[in-house]
C-alpha cells in the first residue's frame, strides 16, 4: 500500500484549500524556477528516466512522446495540448485533479510546455465539467496574477500562456486528433495519422497531447527525482496511479495507489470490498469501458498495471475499475456499453459507423435471448472486422468489451438463448 | 524517389506519392470510394486497405499512407482481402437493395466492387437505416439512404466549387450529408457531385429514370456553352441526347464541366427549327428547301454586295463559318462579322485575342488582375482553376469592373477604366503587386472589350502587360510566360477571328454594320445562328436566319434555313486559348434540318457561285490549308505579341455587368426547361 508521504495528489478529496496558497503549502510552485533552469532536453530525459507512462489509456512513455517534438522552434510555434476531455465511462480521476488540485495541472503545463518548447498550453476540458472549468480557470488566473505563468513565467525568462477551452461534450473529442480538430473549431473527427501531432498538430504546428494526470504528476516527479517515481511499482510499470473504483463495491472512490497493486487489495482496502463479498464478484472491467472485462478467476490475483493486464488480454486503460457482482446482468451491462459506442462513434469511417450500430443491435437481442447460437460467432467476427480497421481507436474500444464478454461469459450468452427457446417450446406445448 | 515493392513488383514513384499511387504504378487496382485524385484525402471509406511492412500488424489505408523507400506492400494477401470484405459488408448492411430502381445502376462503384468483395448473402438481421432525402435544387436528385458517407461531394463543393453549402450533420450512424438548409448548391459546377458520388445517393434530376448506361451511345465531343471547350461525352439513345458528362482533359477542364454544359441538353429538343420557312404576308410559312434557297439566292443577286451583311453566332463550328466566308468572298460581301457582342478585337495579332497563359498555365500564376470579366459565370471551370491556384498559393487576385462574388478572395479595385491608367502609371497599389509578381496574369473580359472604347482598353492592357513584364520570351521556352489573356464567352469566336471573319476595314465593327442596317444602307442580313444581336436595329433589312433554334434571329427572319446544333454536326472549335478541338456528331439534326456547311454549299449552287468542296474532308482540307490554326488539332500554337489596340482616351463609364443570367446565355440554354428552373432558383439571388 502506498505510503502517505509518497502521494502526489495530496488534496484529491478536496479537504484542504485548492487555491494558490493551499497549493503552495502542499509544495506546488515551490521551486518551479529552479526546475526551469534545466534545459528542455534535460527535463525530457528526467521524465524518460522516471518511466512515466501516459495516464490517458494507451500507456505510451510520456518522455519519449515529448522527445518526438522538433528540437528547434521554427516559424511554427509548438503547443502543449492537455486532454481534459475525460469521458471514458467509469473514469473520474482528472475531474478530481481539476476540482481539488488544479495548481498541480497548471504547474505541470508550464514545465511540460517548457520541455517541448511550447509557446502555450491549451487545456481542452470536457463541456460537462462546468464547475471544474471554473475552478481550473480560477487557478490559471491566480497563477497569472502571481506571475507564475504568462510573460517571464516564475521569473525564468520564459513566456508561457495557458488557455482553457471548453468542449461540447463528445466522447470522440477525447481522441487526440479529434480534440485538435475540435479545438480548431471544426467537427470533432479524428485525423489520419501520419502525420502525427508532433509533426503537424494544432493549426498544423508541432503539438503534444497529454492527459491531465500525466501532466499533473510531472512537477512532483522532478522535485522528488525520477528515481523515487521509478522506485514505486514494478519494472516498466512504475509510479503512482489514480484508480477510480466504481460499481458494486461498498465504497466507490478515487484513490492514488502504487502501480501494480493487486486488484483484490485495491478493492478490499480502498473500496470497502465487493457488495456481497469477494466471492460474490462476477467480473471487473479494469481500465474504463474500452477494455475487455476479466472474470473473478483472473481478478483473484491480477496486478493492476499495464503489462500484467495486457497479458490477460485486457488493459489498464484509464485505471477506472468497474466492479460487477453476481447480481449483474453482464450481457446487459456490455450491451449498454455497445450503445454508448454506437452513440459516440463520429461516423467518419465505415467499420465504426456501421459496425457499432450492428453490434449494439445484436447485443440487445442477446440480452433478451432473441437470437440464434450462430449469431454469437457472427458477432465475434464483426468485432474482428472493426478492430484495427478504423482511423482511430474508438473502433477497437467498441469491439473489445464484446470480445471480453464472449471470451469469458459465452456460456451465459448461450444459456440465455437456449432458455428463451425452451420457454417458447413450453408455451407452444401448453397451447 | 522512393522505391517500393508491390506484390513483388518493384516500382519507383515520385516523392510525396501515396501507397495507393504506388500500387497503381505497379498496375495493381486498389478499390476505393472516398479517395479521388482531385480532392483532399479523407481516408474514411477504409476500402483501400493494404498490408504494409514495415508497419503495424494491421491493414493500412493506402490512400493516406506516404510511400516510403523499401516498403513492402501486399495488395491481395489474406489479411487484405478479409479486411476489404469486412468493410464491404459494413457498407452494404445499411445500403438499400434498390439497385433495380436506382439510376446509378450499371455505373455504380459500390455495385462493381461488391462483385469483387461482397458476400452473396447477408448476416445482417436488423432493420436497415433509412435517411430522408434532401432537397438540393433542380439539378441534383438525392436518395440519401443510399449514401455511404464518402464525403466526396462535401470535399468537392468546399474545395473545388468553393461553396460551403454541403456538410455532414450528426454523428455515427446518424451522420447525414446535407446542404443544411435544404437548398440547391450555389455553384455553377454543382452537377459534378453527381459524377463524384460513387453510389446512387446523388443523381441527375433531369435524367432520373430516363435510361440505363448500357442503352446509350457515347460520343466524345466538345462543349460549346462557353469558350473554354470543355471535353464532354454526349450520351444518346435513338437520336435523342439524354445527358452530357465530362471527359478528362488536364489542359482544359480536368474532369469538371459547368452545370450549363451538363444540363442544358434538354434545350436541344425544344424550339427546334426542323423545316425551312419563308415569310409570306408577314407570316412565316413552311417551305421546301428549294423554295427557301431560291428566295435567298434571288435576294442575294438583286442586292449589291455592299448592302449585304453576314453575321455568325457564338456556337458555330469553324467549317460552316469558313464555308460562309468563302461564299461571301465569292459574292464580294465585305460586311462580315463574328463578333456578335461587338467586341473591339482585331485580327492583326493573334496574341491580342487569346488566353495566352493557357488554362493549365493558371497553376503557374502568382497574381491575377481581372478586367471586366466574371469568370465564375463566363467560364466556371476556368474559375475553378483560379480557385485551385488560390487555395494552393493564396495568390493575389484583383478585379476591375462590376463586383462579382467569386470563389476566392478578390481585391476589388473598383468599376472604372481609369484604374487601368493608374495601374499603368504605377500610381495604384496593385501596380506593386504586378511589378513584384514573377508570373502575373491579366484577364480581360468581353465587358471591357465590347465597350465603345474597347480597342483603347485593349491597347491599355497591352501597355500594362509590357510595363510589368507580363510577357517573357525565352529561347529555351522554360521561362516563357505570356500573362496577357482574353477570356472569350463564345465558343466560335476564336475560330472566327483566326479565319478573319471580320470586315476588311480594321476600324469597322459590328456597331457600324448595325448602324448601316438601321439606316437602310444594308438591305440584307444573313445570320448564321446569331441570336445575341439587337434585332430591332436591323431596320428594314431582309433577314435570312440559318440556325437551329427558334430564338431571336428566327423571329426576325424573312427566311429560315434550319441548321444543326453542336451535337448534330462534326466540326472544329477553337477555344479561348487558341486550341482547336474536333467535335463529333452524336445525333442527326431533326426533320429537314441540315448540317450548316451543307446549307451554305447548297445555297452557293443556287446563287450561282458554287463552292469548290463537296465533302467534309475537302472542306476540312481547304480550311486547314487556308489558316494555320486548324492544321494541328488540340495543339495551342504560341502566338507572337505585336502591337495591338488603339491609343486614345478611355471613357469614364463603368463596365457593364456582362452575362445577366448564367443559365440563359444562348439559344440552347434559353430553350432548356432545366435551365429555366435553375434561373428561377438562382438567377436573381446570385451575384445580384
Amino acid at each position: 500500500m502506498l505510503k502517505d508521504e509518497d502521494r502526489i495528489f495530496t488534496n484529491l478529496y478536496g479537504w484542504f484549500d485548492r487555491g494558490l496558497a493551499g497549493a503552495r503549502k502542499r509544495g506546488d510552485w515551490s521551486n518551479t524556477r529552479e526546475l526551469l533552469k534545466n534545459t528542455p532536453d534535460e527535463i525530457v530525459e528526467l521524465v524518460k528516466a522516471s518511466g512515466l507512462r501516459g495516464r490517458g489509456g494507451a500507456g505510451f512513455s510520456t518522455g519519449l512522446k515529448w522527445s518526438f517534438m522538433p528540437k528547434q522552434v521554427t516559424d511554427r510555434p509548438h503547443y502543449l495540448i492537455v486532454n481534459a476531455d475525460e469521458s471514458e465511462p467509469g473514469t473520474c480521476k482528472d475531474r478530481e485533479i481539476m476540482r481539488n488540485d488544479p495548481h498541480k495541472l497548471v504547474e505541470g503545463c508550464l514545465i511540460g510546455g517548457y520541455a517541448i518548447r511550447a509557446r502555450a498550453a491549451f487545456i481542452y476540458i470536457r463541456g460537462e465539467f462546468y464547475n471544474e472549468a471554473q475552478k481550473l480557470q480560477t487557478a490559471i488566473d491566480e497563477a497569472y496574477d502571481a506571475g507564475l505563468i504568462g510573460k517571464n513565467a516564475c521569473g525564468s525568462g520564459y513566456d508561457f500562456d495557458v488557455v482553457l477551452h471548453r468542449g461540447a461534450g463528445a466522447y470522440i473529442c477525447g481522441e487526440e486528433t479529434a480534440l485538435l480538430e475540435s479545438l480548431e473549431g471544426k467537427k470533432g473527427q479524428p485525423r489520419l495519422k501520419p502525420p502525427f501531432p508532433a509533426a503537424a498538430g494544432l493549426y498544423g504546428c508541432p503539438s503534444t497531447v497529454n492527459n491531465v494526470e500525466s501532466i499533473a504528476v510531472v512537477p512532483t516527479i522532478l522535485r522528488r527525482g525520477p528515481e523515487w517515481f521509478a522506485g514505486l511499482g514494478r519494472e516498466k510499470n512504475v509510479g503512482t496511479k489514480l484508480f477510480c473504483i466504481s460499481g458494486h463495491v461498498n465504497n466507490p472512490c478515487n484513490v492514488e495507489e502504487e502501480m501494480g497493486i493487486p486488484l483484490k487489495e485495491l478493492i478490499e482496502k480502498h473500496a470497502g470490498g465487493v457488495v456481497g463479498g469477494w466471492d460474490n464478484l462476477l467480473a471487473v472491467i479494469p481500465g474504463g469501458s474500452s477494455v475487455r472485462c476479466i472474470p473473478k478467476s483472473i481478478c483473484d490475483d491480477i496486478l493492476m498495471d499495464f503489462d500484467s493486464l495486457m497479458s490477460v488480454k485486457s488493459g489498464l486503460g484509464t485505471a477506472a475499475v468497474i466492479v460487477m457482482n453476481r447480481q449483474t446482468d453482464i450481457i446487459k451491462a456490455i450491451a449498454r456499453l455497445s450503445y454508448f459506442y454506437k452513440h459516440e462513434s463520429c461516423g467518419q469511417c465505415t467499420p465504426c459507423r456501421e459496425g457499432t450500430g450492428w453490434m449494439w443491435r445484436v447485443m440487445e437481442r442477446l440480452v433478451s435471448g432473441e437470437a440464434e447460437i450462430e449469431e454469437i460467432d457472427a458477432l465475434e467476427k464483426v468485432t474482428k472486422q472493426i478492430e484495427g480497421h478504423t482511423i482511430c481507436a474508438l473502433g477497437d474500444a467498441a469491439a473489445w468489451p464484446i470480445q471480453g464478454l464472449l471470451a469469458h461469459f459465452r456460456d451465459e450468452v448461450e444459456d440465455r438463448i437456449r432458455s428463451r427457446k425452451g420457454r417458447l417450446t413450453e408455451l407452444q406445448a401448453a397451447e | 524517389m522512393p522505391k517500393v515493392i508491390v506484390d513483388g513488383i518493384e516500382v519507383e514513384v515520385p516523392e510525396g506519392s501515396t501507397v495507393l499511387q504506388a500500387c497503381e504504378a505497379a498496375g495493381k487496382e486498389i478499390p476505393r470510394f472516398c479517395y479521388h485524385d482531385r480532392l483532399s484525402i479523407a481516408g474514411n471509406c477504409r476500402m483501400c486497405l493494404v498490408e504494409v511492412s514495415p508497419g503495424p500488424p494491421k491493414p493500412q489505408a493506402s490512400c493516406a499512407l506516404p510511400a516510403m523507400d523499401n516498403q513492402e506492400i501486399k495488395t491481395n494477401s489474406e489479411m487484405v482481402i478479409s479486411a476489404r470484405k469486412g468493410v464491404m459488408e459494413f457498407l452494404l448492411i445499411n445500403h438499400p437493395l434498390d439497385c433495380p430502381i436506382c439510376d446509378q445502376g450499371g455505373e455504380c462503384d459500390l455495385q462493381d466492387q461488391a462483385m469483387g468483395y461482397g458476400n452473396d448473402a447477408t448476416r445482417y438481421l436488423e432493420q436497415k437505416r433509412a435517411v430522408t432525402s434532401k432537397e438540393m435544387g433542380p439539378l441534383i436528385k438525392t436518395i440519401m439512404t443510399r449514401c455511404i458517407h464518402c464525403t466526396r461531394c462535401v470535399r468537392f463543393s468546399t474545395e473545388v466549387a468553393g461553396v460551403t453549402d454541403m456538410g455532414a450533420l450528426g454523428r455515427g450512424e446518424s451522420m447525414e450529408i446535407t446542404t443544411y438548409l435544404e437548398k440547391a448548391l450555389e455553384s455553377e459546377l454543382s452537377g459534378n457531385v453527381i459524377d463524384l458520388c460513387p453510389v446512387g445517393a446523388l443523381t441527375s434530376k433531369p435524367y432520373s429514370f430516363v435510361s440505363r448506361p448500357w442503352e446509350l451511345k457515347k460520343t466524345e465531343t466538345i462543349d460549346v456553352m462557353d469558350a473554354i471547350g470543355s471535353n464532354i461525352r454526349v450520351d444518346t439513345r435513338g437520336g435523342e441526347v439524354l445527358r452530357v458528362l465530362p471527359r478528362v482533359n488536364e489542359d482544359i477542364n480536368e474532369e469538371w464541366i459547368s452545370d450549363k454544359a451538363r444540363f442544358s441538353c434538354d434545350g436541344l429538343k425544344r424550339q427546334r427549327l426542323d423545316k425551312p420557312f419563308v415569310r409570306k404576308d408577314g407570316k412565316l410559312v413552311p417551305a421546301s428547301w428549294d423554295e427557301a434557297l431560291s428566295v435567298v439566292a434571288d435576294k442575294m443577286k438583286q442586292i449589291s454586295p455592299e448592302a449585304i451583311a453576314v453575321l455568325v453566332g457564338d456556337q458555330c463550328e469553324a467549317e460552316s463559318m469558313f464555308a460562309l466566308k468563302c461564299l461571301a468572298e465569292k459574292l464580294g460581301i465585305e460586311n462580315i462579322d463574328c463578333r456578335q457582342d461587338g467586341a473591339k478585337i482585331n485580327t492583326d495579332s493573334r496574341a491580342s485575342y487569346l488566353f495566352n497563359s493557357t488554362i493549365a498555365g493558371i497553376e503557374d500564376a502568382d497574381a491575377v488582375l481581372l478586367i471586366g470579366t466574371n469568370p465564375r459565370w463566363e467560364a466556371p471551370v476556368l474559375n475553378a482553376r483560379i480557385r485551385k491556384q488560390w487555395l494552393e498559393t493564396r495568390l493575389p487576385v484583383a478585379l476591375i469592373g462590376e463586383e462579382y462574388e467569386l470563389t476566392y478572395d478578390v481585391d476589388y479595385l473598383g468599376n472604372s477604366a481609369l484604374l487601368l491608367e493608374q495601374i499603368l502609371q504605377g500610381q495604384h497599389s496593385f501596380s506593386e503587386i504586378l511589378a513584384e509578381a514573377k508570373r502575373p496574369m491579366l484577364i480581360v473580359g468581353m465587358n471591357a472589350l465590347a465597350r465603345a472604347d474597347g480597342d483603347v482598353l485593349l491597347g491599355l492592357c497591352r501597355r500594362i502587360a509590357e510595363q510589368f513584364d507580363l510577357i517573357i520570351e525565352d529561347k529555351d521556352d522554360n521561362e516563357s510566360w505570356n500573362g496577357f489573356n482574353v477570356l472569350h464567352t463564345a465558343a466560335s469566336r476564336v475560330a472566327g477571328l483566326d479565319m478573319k471573319f471580320v470586315p476588311k476595314d480594321r476600324a469597322r465593327y459590328l456597331e457600324d454594320i448595325l448602324d448601316d442596317a438601321n439606316k437602310g444602307n444594308i438591305e440584307m442580313v444573313y445570320l448564321m445562328a446569331a441570336d445575341e444581336i439587337d434585332m430591332s436595329r436591323l431596320g428594314k433589312a431582309f433577314v435570312v436566319y440559318q440556325g437551329h433554334h427558334g430564338d431571336a434571329g428566327a423571329h426576325r427572319a424573312d427566311v429560315i434555313l434550319p441548321g444543326a446544333a453542336y451535337t448534330e454536326k462534326d466540326g472544329l472549335y477553337v477555344n479561348t486559348e487558341g486550341r482547336p478541338q474536333f467535335a463529333v456528331r452524336a445525333v442527326f439534326p431533326p426533320g429537314d434540318a441540315r448540317e450548316d456547311w451543307r446549307i451554305v454549299r447548297a445555297l452557293s449552287d443556287v446563287v450561282g457561285s458554287a463552292l469548290e468542296f463537296d465533302t467534309p474532308e475537302e472542306l476540312h482540307h481547304r480550311l486547314s490549308k487556308a489558316y494555320k490554326t486548324f492544321e494541328n488539332i488540340e495543339v495551342v500554337q504560341s502566338s507572337v505579341v505585336t502591337d495591338f489596340g488603339r491609343e486614345g482616351k478611355v471613357e469614364q463609364a463603368p463596365f457593364d455587368r456582362g452575362i445577366k443570367d448564367f443559365y440563359m446565355t444562348d439559344p440552347i440554354s434559353r430553350a432548356s426547361k432545366v435551365m429555366a428552373e435553375c434561373s428561377e432558383v438562382f438567377g436573381n439571388t446570385k451575384n445580384a
